[in-house]
Formats: structure tokens, C-alpha cells, sequence
């Protein structure tokens, strides 16, 4: 049955588990390091895909600082791609928003949300709702919803996650204005 | 086959959720849908069956006074593989279970399943019993995101049947503990009919 | 005007056990008292504080600069189990009579994910509090963000204790007695519970 529990057994027993459980993490980490890179690349490049119109070649990261916050863009032949990120009802809402060369958003996705399942998770799936970002003209529109005197049909029962989505968006906008300002962005 | 009482046990007498009572919090959390439930079921279920085999191997060289730490170590250890494995082959689903994988390390279950069983057992035995107790588990939480997921979104596995929003409450959080406590009512009923 | 957002998004908006879902066993373990109710609240808040501070050092200060964010789980399970031998062994020397109070649910508290939950949560979720721009929380915040939780979690305690004594002495049908009813109770305090989300 059980090894005695002397002192020297239980060191000697637990030193021989974390060396083996260590090993073993560490050769998963080793062999997964790569495939969890590729997900996650894989992710970025269908998102960017996604959102902008067909473009030639790999899209260039590079970030920008707008208002104190940093955001994170990638740039293609066909316009930008720009991750941003608001709160939202249940938390952080990201969004990759794609704005096409001549500055109308081009489409936009959800990287990431907390919102409540049901209600303002549907800024996921709600076709109408995210359909109305698709081709987009902000300077002939107002990126708010309606009940701020904009333009956009909120998701109904969910004002909020509504808001922090156009919150999002707009501010993409003005990363891509920032970025077209002085002809080329800082790289 | 006299050893498939192992597996059976795990599904009704010792069904972890309605009769043991166990692992709780990623029952009610991640049984939003279906789907949710059958992939947390079955993330518990790997950790289960391998930590029980391994459990059961070292047993016999383990010191007594440590062995809590032990097992803690070699669960977390199978955790933090699966995380990795999730994390590579699939994103998507580790991304809505999120916090629950890692937390499947203090899910009573497995713990109590080590010091209950896989200590004292054989391994073909211990695999037998983490078998059956993560079928178990596997069922009571797909069969609680099927209510939810009938009740609260009008679909099941996705496939949508009834138009329109469902009654939310049920995908929302008070939902869990209700769905949960009536079908635990009807267990007993089942049980006690028996 | 940040940290008593946190503080009210943490007790009632994101309350942990009636809408994060952690820390339940515990929850329906032992509320069927109001007196161990208080005294397992008073244990756990002690111990999330004290882990979150600890694993958020180590994680800033060793995991991160190493590239180890990958052994988080591991490294942290460790951490709050040795954590809480340590906090009985002190307390039992230095307070006999909190150890006392305390003391019997300690051992629990290891595989009580509400505190591996919070501590996980607290390094690699973004924030976002009445319109901030998302962010992760510094050690101050995080900190209150911790006693809050935890705070949170013994008004849900205490609450749920009192209305279990109370629904002791009631008739109940059978099939519903002991836990069935007491999670159909769960529910409908959670319903409650909702009416606070959006306020933060």
C-alpha cells in the first residue's frame, strides 16, 4: 500500500511529480506553441478578410494612438482594417471594423463580447442590425443610433450593446482619418 | 461484461450532478445551449478518465500526508494539456467555455473521484469509472442545455423550430438554477418511483 | 469615482455566484445556516483578498516577464492551496479565537472555484466600467475588485441562509425537498439580482 510518509519520501515524491507534470506541460506547450499561432493568425486574416472589400497581398500591422488610446490596424491596397475596442452592457466589445479607401465602412465583425446571450449578443447575428454598417457613408450619416438623434436602427431591448457597437465603429473612423491626414499613417 | 456496472453507476446511481450534487458551477454556467453542455461534459470527461489512470498508477508510491497535493498536480497538469489542445485545434469552443475550462482543476468531481476511487482501485478499473462518471456528467449537462436551450431560444443544437426570441430568462442566469432545481425534482421523482 | 464602479459592478451587477456561477458547492453546502453562513463568508472573503494580490504578483512579476502565462492554472491552484495551509497555520497560532470561526471551513476553500475563479479572472479579462475604454485592472483595482467580489459573495450567502431557515420549517412536497427547492429559491433571487444589470 502507501510509501511510508517520512520526510524524505514525501520530498522525494513530490519533487519526482512536479519534474514529470512540468515535462509534460512543457512538451504540450512545445508541440501546441505553433497550431495556437496559426488559430489565432488564422482568426485575424478571415476577420480581415471579412471586412474589407478583395485585397491583393498580406495586410501590414501597425498600431496608431487616437485620443489617448492605442489601436491596432491592419493596412491592405483596398483600405484598413481596425481593431476597437468599447464597453459595452456586459463588458468589453471588440470589433474589427473595415473602412474601404474611399473611408465608407466596408463591413464589420465581433472579435470578442460579454454581452447578455439572447439580448445584446445578437450584434453578432442580428442581420438588419449589422447590415446597416455595411457600406456606410459617414460623412453623410451620423454614427449613433436613433435614439441619440443618428442614424441607426438599435438592436431591439439592447440600447447599449447598440450605442458601445456605433461607439466602436465611429471610432474606426477616426483611426482611418487620422491615418489618411497625413497621407500615410505612422508605421 | 462484470465490470460494466462501473460505467452504468456513473449515469444513475452516482450520476454526479442530481444525486452526488458535484461540480455545480460549470453545470449552471456553461449550459446556455446544448451544444455548451455536450463540449464542457466531454472537457471534464477527458481530464476525468486520464487523471483517474494516472491516479490509480501512483497511488501505491505516494506518501499519504501529501497525496492531496499530488493529485492536485497531476490534475492541473491534465487541465492545462487540454487548455493548450483546445486552445490549438479548437478556439471557438474555448473561447465560450473560457473560464471553465481552467477551472474544471477544483471541479469536485474530479478530485473526488481520485481520492473516492482511482486510489484504491485497479487501472482498467479507475478508466471504467472516469468513463462512466464523465458520461454521467456528460448527459445531466446536455440534458440541462437542452431545456434551456428549447425554453430559452426556441432551437436545439442550434436548429432553430420556434420563431421569435424564447423566454430569455432561461438563457440568463436564473434560468440555470431553475431548470436545474426542477429537473432534479423529476430525478427524485424517477428515483423514488424505482 | 472607477473603484466604486467596480465596487458596485462586482457585489450586484456581476454578482459571483448569482451570475457568474462560481462558488456554488460551497453556496449549498452550508447555507443552511445563517451562523456558518457568515462564518464561511468571512473565510473565503479573507481568502480570494489575500490570493488575488499574491497570484496577481506572481503572474505580473514571474509569468508574464518569462512568458509562462501558459502555467497560470497550474502555478495558481498551487499557490492558493499552500495559501490557505499557511492562513490556517497562522491563524490558528496567532487568533485562536477566529480560527475557531473560520477554521472548519478552510480546508474547503482550496477547491472553492470562486477563489481560482476570481484570481484567473482578475489577470486575463479586460474591463470595462460606465463607458471606460476596456482595460486590465492594476493592482489597486484588482484588489478591490477582489474584496468586492467577495463581498458580494457573502451578502448572497447571508440572504440565501436566512430565506433556507425559514424555508426549513415550511411543508414542501417531497419530490422538491432539500436542494430542488432551495435552487428554484436560488433562481428567483437571481431574477432580482438582474433588475441591477445596466446600472454600471
Amino acid at each position: 500500500m502507501a510509501a511510508e510518509s517520512t520526510l524524505k519520501n514525501m520530498v522525494l515524491c513530490l519533487s519526482a511529480v512536479c519534474l514529470i507534470c512540468a515535462a509534460v506541460v512543457g512538451g504540450a506547450y512545445a508541440m501546441t506553441k505553433e497550431p495556437i499561432d496559426e488559430a489565432a493568425r488564422a482568426k485575424t486574416t478571415a476577420s480581415i478578410a471579412a471586412v474589407l472589400p478583395e485585397f491583393a497581398g498580406t495586410p501590414e500591422q501597425a498600431s496608431v494612438n487616437v485620443d489617448g488610446t492605442d489601436y491596432t490596424y491592419y493596412k491592405t491596397d483596398s483600405g484598413c482594417a481596425v481593431i476597437s475596442s468599447t464597453s459595452g452592457f456586459g463588458g468589453a466589445l471588440t470589433l474589427m471594423v473595415g473602412i474601404a479607401s474611399d473611408g465608407t465602412v466596408h463591413n464589420t465583425t465581433v472579435l470578442s463580447h460579454t454581452e447578455t446571450p439572447g439580448l445584446g449578443a445578437k450584434c453578432t447575428t442580428d442581420e438588419h442590425f449589422i447590415g446597416q454598417f455595411q457600406g456606410f457613408d459617414p460623412k453623410q450619416k451620423s454614427l449613433t443610433v436613433k435614439k441619440d438623434g443618428g442614424d441607426l436602427d438599435a438592436i431591439t431591448a439592447s440600447t447599449i450593446t447598440s450605442r458601445a457597437y456605433a461607439l466602436a465603429v465611429s471610432n474606426a473612423v477616426k483611426v482611418f482619418n487620422k491615418l489618411n491626414e497625413g497621407g500615410q499613417g505612422n508605421e | 461484461m462484470s465490470k460494466w456496472h462501473f460505467v452504468t453507476d456513473g449515469f444513475v446511481k452516482n450520476n454526479p450532478t442530481f444525486v452526488l450534487v458535484l461540480g455545480m458551477c460549470p453545470t449552471l454556467a456553461t449550459t446556455t445551449s446544448a451544444m455548451n453542455g455536450l463540449e464542457m461534459g466531454l472537457a471534464t470527461m477527458f481530464v476525468l478518465i486520464l487523471s483517474n489512470i494516472v491516479i490509480s498508477l501512483i497511488a501505491p508510491m505516494v506518501p499519504d500526508k501529501v497525496r492531496i497535493p499530488v493529485y492536485i498536480t497531476v490534475i492541473a497538469t491534465f487541465v492545462t494539456v487540454l487548455q493548450l489542445l483546445m486552445q490549438a485545434f479548437t478556439p471557438s469552443v474555448y473561447e465560450t467555455l473560457g473560464l471553465f475550462i481552467p477551472l474544471i482543476v477544483v471541479n469536485c468531481i474530479v478530485l473526488g473521484r481520485a481520492e473516492g476511487f482511482a486510489n484504491k482501485h485497479s487501472v482498467g478499473e479507475s478508466a471504467l469509472d472516469g468513463l462512466g462518471v464523465g458520461l454521467g456528467f456528460t448527459a445531466s449537462l446536455t440534458v440541462i442545455g437542452i431545456v434551456r436551450e428549447i425554453l430559452g431560444s426556441g432551437s436545439l443544437f442550434g436548429w432553430k423550430f420556434i420563431a421569435g426570441d424564447g423566454i430569455l430568462a432561461f438563457v440568463m442566469a436564473p434560468g440555470a438554477f431553475l431548470v436545474l432545481g426542477f429537473l432534479m425534482v423529476l430525478f427524485n421523482k424517477y428515483l423514488a418511483k424505482k | 469615482m472607477e473603484y466604486f464602479l467596480i465596487i458596485v459592478s462586482a457585489i450586484f451587477v456581476n454578482n459571483i455566484l448569482l451570475a457568474q456561477f462560481l462558488g456554488i458547492c460551497p453556496f449549498l453546502g452550508v447555507s443552511n445556516k445563517l451562523s456558518t453562513a457568515t462564518g464561511m463568508s468571512g473565510a473565503v472573503c479573507f481568502v480570494i483578498t489575500l490570493a488575488t494580490v499574491v497570484t496577481y504578483l506572481l503572474n505580473q512579476y514571474l509569468l508574464v516577464p518569462f512568458g509562462l502565462e501558459f502555467l497560470q492554472t497550474i502555478s495558481f491552484i498551487l499557490v492558493i492551496a499552500a495559501l490557505v495551509q499557511m492562513v490556517e497555520i497562522v491563524l490558528k497560532k496567532i487568533s485562536p479565537s477566529l480560527y475557531q470561526a473560520l477554521g472548519i471551513f478552510l480546508p474547503l476553500i482550496t477547491t472553492n472555484c470562486a477563489v481560482l475563479g476570481v484570481a484567473i479572472t482578475v489577470v486575463t479579462k479586460e474591463f470595462a466600467f460606465g463607458g471606460s475604454a476596456p482595460h486590465m485592472l492594476n493592482l489597486g483595482q484588482a484588489t478591490v475588485y477582489a474584496i468586492a467580489t467577495s463581498l458580494g459573495y457573502g451578502l448572497a450567502m447571508c440572504l440565501f441562509a436566512g430565506l433556507r431557515e425559514h424555508l426549513a420549517g415550511n411543508d414542501v412536497p417531497k419530490a422538491f425537498k432539500g436542494l430542488p427547492i432551495a435552487l428554484i429559491t436560488v433562481g428567483i433571487m437571481a431574477m432580482a439580482f438582474l433588475g441591477f444589470s445596466g446600472i454600471v
